[in-house]
């Protein structure tokens, strides 16, 4: 199955300037947002602007990431498949007590309850990655996005 | 309360390993648990396959000092090669001799022990997609399955290893998570993504929706994930996304309805306890309300009887917290004198807890 592009003209918007990372003081359980963000921009890069640094968000006490992202369009019929390659792609990047949701960002989608519904059900997720259909879109979105 | 909490302990008495995915939920056999026959229990898992596991018998001691002398369990089977895909939820028969296995792969499985080895005895079709759960009738005659096409069907034990859908119930919105028969009355109740329970009758073989309890009901505002009637079946207590936890109980007045069908009205909210998805529920019989959630946790309740305002309230009776080290899926109480509970988890283990027993229920 091919991907068409949904959005063939996106906005493209502006790098925003790294800060320097910090040494690292929590040990081997830590999660740095920044580690995360290296991960998005490698495989997310045909989202564009989908994500940014302050759409991750990490409660080290709790084990908790909340990771939200901006489809490009308010009816993108893709969010809820770009949030699936999130989940696959992020799956082992953490600590397995860590808790992840997945979310539209506010107001950026015409469904943002619903999606962010099905996204954060763990049930549907593993569903819906054993559907073999569903699976082969998903790992075509994260092939085409790792240049 | 101070006293309740401090009375009461859980104790961890076995992990149990060997499943090689997440493990959705667990079911105890009904018909273990007595002096002759050892606890038996199914597990399911996204590994495709359920494992049987059994509790060796008890060393025959007069000398030992707990109520619980404490016996270790082993995986007695393994049901595998049958289903292609996770398997979501089990359920016994109440005579303990057929198991219904739901899978995602759209087909739920019947497997009897024959001579020590499990057998796949029938495969019933039908779903369009994935089957979360499957119950049994409490005389054995009747199965109900539901799944992610939002229908909840009945099908009629028949000689011979034949199932006959008798009904396919729509009425659901969305993906229906749990059914589950009442423990006297042949009435299933049915919960789902669309934040609704459902409760269906038959009038002449005729299945109809007789009750939806929903928002207006003080239902849910999220997903629906399990419920679980008390011992006498005259209360549920049903588990939500929405971080609650409701009581309901069966209205007592209209029982004596043309119909003869008795409505359910919302009891009380227990709420402000969890801050994930709680997954499952179970009522003891001795009426402790056990619960597993997202937060690793496990939780107790019992009625609160020192709280004086209308109507029953619940308190805490017990916190466990990293129960497991991931997501719970599944608590369940034994059957048996035992007051043994046991959790599936994400983290692929199966625990077997008892709850210490310096504490009492408020039975029924």
């Amino acid at each position: 199955m091919t991907l068409g592009l949904i959005n063939a003209n996106p906005v493209v918007h502006a790098k925003k300037e790294r800060v320097a990372r910090t040494e690292d003081p929590h040990g081997d359980d830590a999660v740095d947002p920044l580690d995360i963000y290296d991960i998005l921009l490698l495989l997310l890069f045909f989202l564009l602007s989908v994500l940014s640094e302050e759409s991750i968000t990490v409660d080290e006490k709790l084990g908790r990431i909340l990771i939200t992202f901006t489809p490009t369009i308010q009816h993108c019929s893709m969010a809820t498949v770009i949030g699936l390659c999130l989940r696959v792609k992020l799956k082992h990047c953490f600590p397995p007590h860590y808790k992840v949701d997945i979310k539209v960002s506010p107001g950026s989608h015409a469904n943002e309850e619903s999606v962010n519904k099905q996204l954060n059900d763990k049930e549907r997720v593993a569903a819906a990655l054993e559907n073999p259909n569903l699976r082969q879109l998903v790992d075509e979105c994260l092939y085409s996005s790792e240049l | 309360m101070e006293f309740y909490e401090g009375a009461c302990e859980l104790k961890l008495l076995q992990t149990l390993e060997g499943h090689t995915d997440r493990v959705w939920s667990l079911a105890w056999n009904p018909a273990t648990g007595t002096a002759d026959t050892p606890l038996v229990f199914a597990s399911c898992s996204g590994d495709k396959t359920v494992r049987i596991w059994e509790q060796n018998p008890s060393p025959s001691s007069s000398s030992s000092s707990s109520s619980s002398s404490y016996s270790s369990w082993n995986c007695k089977a393994v049901l595998e090669d049958t289903h292609t895909r996770t398997v979501r939820s089990c359920s016994w028969s109440p005579s303990g001799k057929s198991l219904a296995v739901a899978s995602f792969d759209a087909t739920t499985s019947i497997w009897e022990n024959v001579g020590g080895d499990f057998e796949c005895v029938s495969t019933l079709e039908g779903h369009e997609n994935e089957v979360k759960s499957v119950s049994w009738n409490a005389s054995g005659s009747l199965l109900a399955t539901c799944g992610r096409d939002k229908s909840v069907w009945i099908w009629e034990v028949q000689p011979g290893n034949e199932y006959e859908c008798v009904s396919v119930l729509q009425g659901h919105t969305q993906d229906v998570k749990m059914v589950m028969w009442h423990p006297t009355l042949d009435v299933l109740f049915s919960c789902s993504y669309d934040n609704t329970v459902k409760v269906w009758a038959d009038d002449d073989d005729d299945w109809q929706c007789v009750q939806t309890l929903g928002e207006p009901n003080n239902g849910h505002s999220s997903t629906v994930w399990a419920l679980s009637f008390n011992k006498t079946g005259d209360k549920m207590v049903t588990c939500s996304d929405d971080l609650t936890l409701k009581i309901w109980e069966m209205d007592g007045t209209s029982m004596q309805s043309a119909d003869g069908y008795a409505s359910w009205r919302h009891l009380c909210t227990i709420t402000g306890y969890h801050d994930r998805t709680i997954f499952s529920v179970h009522w003891s019989s001795e009426g402790i309300i056990a619960s597993g959630a997202a937060d690793d946790a496990i939780r107790f309740f019992v009625e609160d009887k020192d709280v004086l305002v209308d109507g029953p309230s619940y308190k805490l009776l017990l916190k466990e917290e990293k129960a497991h080290g991931m997501d719970i899926n599944s608590v369940q109480w034994s059957p048996g004198e035992k007051r043994l509970l046991a959790s599936a988890s994400d983290d692929g283990t199966v625990k077997i807890w008892e709850l210490a027993s310096l504490c009492t229920g408020n039975g029924y």
